[in-house]
């Protein structure tokens, strides 16, 4: 399933191609049940498709600041990134993650540890009760087939009751996502990502490590504990919805790159000439954290990646700030305006005012933005 | 094989020539002896030799590796590129020549320990001494072949070695010790094609040791030894030796594909030219796989024999024992895309490499629990090569078990390239194969030197290593469960306890390390005459038989095993 089939890469293909400002109508871009009841009066204003590469601060109209340009979203120092001294798994903010970690913590960390202390405690009964003072005749015997036969079976039967859950995880993981799905584009460069959203008119975004005060140039912006850790902070991080299934499609530019997600039990390496699919859906608004994972040349250890995570509605003025067209929104009759690439925003683009004091208006009436 | 009878004959004669390098051998000269061997024990010295130089280097290579992990940022790793490049003649370096030095040393310490350290020691070095002196026979099948596999590794270890020091300021081969496509090929300069051509040697030395175990095995045991017969260590170097034999020729065709990819136009691992990266994959694994087997199997049959030497009784279990060994052989070669879960697979194909994967729970479990029960009932007295078995049994399993938890692919996701995946394999090998090793080592020790070595210093070696060893590498399972990426210079900062704890753990390992080469030196020198047998009733193959060490040339006359039934009891 994730080997992409062809049709799917010629979906994907034709997606990529909607973000070069063509958009394609005919996606299969189902409204979202929560954006379908919100008509027009948008807010996006032509000035707030900043460029995806600026690594200015947020504007003053950036949906994903408070009104008093205090981010939005906080980070939760305990979930979605590492915490010293913690000896477990992350907090899992998806439900096959959630399930996933219970499988780890439940079935799999008792039988293993059941295993290793019946080992240990079976040689330290040897070296008690049969070292050469306690026992210094050895017997001979050398054989017993019903023990024999008794640790071959027993064994089999531990596996086939882990394999059970496990196949079952597999095949949640595998669940295609459902048609209102978010399709969020990843690719893995040296030494950086971009993201596209392809069913949102195909904007990019990049995301470079955030370095220390000390190591940037003058007027270059530093990483501020705002932005997160250091090694983990980026510039622009990737704005997904909650609750909303998201599909994520992963390729490279130049050699591997994996785009790891702890929070979120997501892994998936990003290949040339290859496009891997997974979906998640996540549970909860929050910022996460995660770092490339297949080494990928000098600078490996420094493309982080840091998902935040709003509700629908946050997110929707976001895509439209960025320039973006909300899912759903599109219709046939709109598709000539939308084809062309340079077609003037709508009227209703010049409300930039107040979007985050009136989030109830959020949504998704305009299907040209570029 | 308690009661193999030997037929008590020439070997007698040898039991005062202790001084072997006075005995009525036949010796050639030193530089003949050394450089144009082809007597398997003077062929296994070498190799021994051989692996602990590289062990060191191997070992010296994780020791800068630790230091610089042991604290968030960038400690060392500027000066020591610096330093590279001024030994190349150039400059100084910039940051990312310098973490690019993080990658080669990282490839550089996975290559070595597995190629140059692991591998000659069990194969080249404990096979080529005691397969022919297990199995009766005088010598290997073919001697020379024998030396140059030998002396193959000399130059292939040189390229890998050297390839640091040229191309330059962004010289070394920083691809990983599993060369992956398209990172390896898309690196300039001669660093990684000589690496290539270092796997390439390493690869023909291995492939011809495998063949000429195999014949040695198939044809020149003792009389009235059958296969049924074979001492488990046998077993285990033989169904390594097939694995070798089918497993290397897959590496030579996938590395051979990297190297023209390099410098020749072709692209099969490109996708831009129609080729696929993961296809690199598929053909590495295929071999890296049974390449872990190969690592491990020949410990197990140390092991097996020193258990039942030390609780002098016979393995218990012996058939179940060597076609587990064959199991574990014939299903590694059917689970490597474990290795590939987050590539892309599909999803019944993760199915299917979860469920193989488990499947080697259970041959592995049988030795387990055959072990234990070869020391259940018996008389066991704890030398310090029995102590090393005994913590490799326990060790092992905990790797083991944690490879169980790394068989579910819905679950690898999370561990995937985090250090949950290191700590795995490092108990498996470092805590495995090594303690394996070490066990062999001492065990055959005075066989092979005609000494003994320190009792005392045996133990505080095994102990300060055992705790050392999980100090450093337990807490690396909690790093990986939090997260923490491979291969990584620098870490955010919530890393930062688990990685100083690990690095204390390397600091008592290296004191261990230290007693080990107190011992060795001051046993070779010092150390009291070994008897033919040290080991007392328990050992029962037939090295014990003769002198320690043994003629120069053995078994001139065949010794004869007799027809009883020496295993089934």
């Amino acid at each position: 399933m994730r080997f992409i089939g062809v049709k799917t890469a010629m979906l994907a293909a034709g997606l990529m191609l909607a973000g070069a400002g063509q958009a394609a109508p005919q996606a299969p871009t189902a409204p979202p049940p929560a954006t379908a009841a919100t008509p027009a009066a948008t807010t996006a204003a032509p000035a707030a498709a900043v460029d995806a590469k600026a690594t200015a601060a947020a504007t003053a109209n950036d949906p994903l600041l408070a009104v008093d340009g205090a981010p939005y979203m906080k980070i939760d120092p305990k979930v979605g990134q590492p915490v010293d001294g913690e000896i477990g798994l992350q907090p899992q903010v998806t439900k096959n993650g959630e399930r996933a970690a219970w499988f780890h913590n439940g079935p799999l960390l008792y039988t293993i540890t059941i295993i290793s202390v019946f080992v240990l405690l079976l040689l330290l009964w040897v070296i008690f009760r049969y070292n050469r003072r306690a026992n210094p005749v050895p017997s001979k015997t050398a054989h017993n087939t019903a023990i024999e036969v008794v640790w071959t079976l027993l064994p089999v039967v531990i596996l086939v009751l882990l394999a059970i859950p496990s196949i079952g995880l597999l095949q949640a993981q595998f669940a295609p996502p459902p048609k209102n799905a978010i399709t969020l584009k990843v690719t893995g460069n040296q030494w950086y990502w971009t993201y596209s959203y392809p069913d949102n008119g195909g904007f990019e975004i990049t995301a470079n490590l955030l370095k220390e005060k000390d190591e940037v140039a003058p007027g270059e912006r530093a990483r501020t504990d705002e932005d997160g850790p250091r090694l983990l902070a980026v510039d622009n991080r990737v704005v997904l919805p909650v609750g909303v299934p998201i599909r994520m499609i992963t390729t490279s530019a130049d050699v591997i790159h994996s785009w790891a997600m702890p929070a979120f039990w997501i892994k998936l390496d990003a290949v040339p000439g290859r496009l891997n699919e997974t979906s998640f859906t996540i549970e909860k608004p929050g910022v996460y954290f995660g770092q490339c994972s297949e080494l990928c040349g000098p600078k490996h250890g420094y493309m982080p990646i840091a998902v935040e995570a709003v509700p629908l509605d946050v997110y929707n003025k976001w895509v439209v700030a960025k320039g973006g067209k909300v899912a759903g929104a599109a219709e046939p009759a709109s598709a000539p305006a939308a084809a062309n690439a340079s077609a003037p925003a709508d009227a209703n683009a010049a409300a930039p005012a107040d979007n985050m004091t009136a989030p109830d208006n959020a949504a998704a009436g305009n299907s040209t933005g570029q | 094989m308690s009661d193999i009878a030997l037929t008590p004959n020439a070997f007698e004669a040898h039991h005062g020539g202790h001084e072997h390098h006075h005995d009525a051998d036949h010796k050639p000269g030193f530089f003949a002896r050394w450089f144009m061997s082809t007597n398997h024990k003077d062929i296994g010295t070498l190799y021994l030799i051989f692996a602990i130089t590289a062990g060191i280097i191997g070992g010296g290579i994780s020791g800068l590796m630790r230091a610089e992990l042991m604290h968030p940022g960038i400690q060392f790793l500027g000066h020591w590129a610096n330093t590279l490049n001024h030994i190349r003649g150039g400059g100084d370096v910039n940051m990312d020549q310098a973490r690019h030095l993080w990658n080669v040393l990282v490839t550089a310490h996975g290559l070595i320990m597995v190629f140059f350290m692991v591998m000659p020691a069990m194969i080249g070095g404990f096979g080529n001494w005691f397969v022919p002196l297990m199995i009766g026979a005088p010598d290997m099948a073919f001697p020379r072949m024998n030396n140059i596999s030998f002396w193959l590794l000399i130059p292939s270890f040189t390229l890998l070695l050297a390839s640091p020091f040229f191309g330059g300021a962004d010289g070394g081969a920083g691809t990983g010790w599993t060369v992956y496509a398209p990172l390896s090929t898309q690196e300039a300069g001669p660093s990684v094609d000589m690496a290539i051509l270092s796997l390439h040697l390493a690869g023909a030395s291995s492939i011809l040791g495998a063949i000429n175990f195999i014949t040695t095995i198939f044809n020149m045991r003792a009389p009235g030894m059958t296969l049924h017969k074979m001492p488990l260590f046998v077993w285990s170097v033989l169904v390594t030796a097939f694995l070798l034999l089918l497993a290397l020729p897959v590496l030579a065709a996938a590395i051979t594909m990297l190297l023209t990819d390099r410098n020749f136009g072709t692209t099969f691992f490109q996708a831009e030219g129609g080729g696929d990266p993961i296809l690199y994959q598929h053909l590495f694994w295929f071999f890296g796989h049974p390449e872990v087997y190969i690592m491990i199997l020949p410990g197990f049959g140390m092991i097996s024999q020193i258990i039942a030497t030390f609780s002098k009784k016979p393995v218990f279990g012996y058939l179940g024992m060597a076609y587990a060994m064959v199991a574990i052989g014939v299903v590694g070669f059917i689970v490597w895309a474990h290795h590939m879960f987050t590539t892309g697979l599909s999803v019944n194909t993760k199915m299917y490499f979860t469920a193989a994967t488990m499947v080697i729970a259970v041959p592995t479990g049988i030795k387990i629990f055959s072990w234990i029960a070869t020391m259940w009932g018996g008389s066991l007295s704890f030398k310090t090569p029995m102590v090393w078995a005994m913590g490799f049994i326990f060790m092992f399993t905990v790797g083991g078990v944690t490879g169980v938890v790394l068989a579910n692919g819905g679950v690898d996701d999370y561990m995937q390239d985090t250090y949950y995946v290191v700590a795995h394999f490092h108990y498996v090998l470092s805590l495995g194969a090594v303690f394996s090793l070490f066990a062999g080592f001492y065990y055959w020790f005075p066989k092979m030197s005609g000494r003994m070595y320190n009792e005392f210093l045996g133990h505080l070696h095994f102990w300060v290593f055992f705790i050392g060893v999980n100090v450093l590498f337990f807490p690396m399972h909690f790093l990986g469960l939090q997260g923490m990426p491979r291969r990584y210079p620098d870490y955010p900062n919530a890393f930062e306890h688990f990685n100083t704890v690990a690095t204390v753990g390397y600091m008592i390992m290296i004191a261990g390390m230290a007693v080990f080469f107190v011992n060795l030196i001051w046993s070779l020198i010092a150390g009291k005459k070994a008897p033919d047998n040290p080991w007392g009733e328990g050992a029962t193959t037939l090295e014990w038989t003769l002198s320690s060490p043994p003629p120069f040339h053995q078994f001139e006359t065949l010794p004869v095993i007799d027809g009883g039934d020496s295993h089934h009891h």
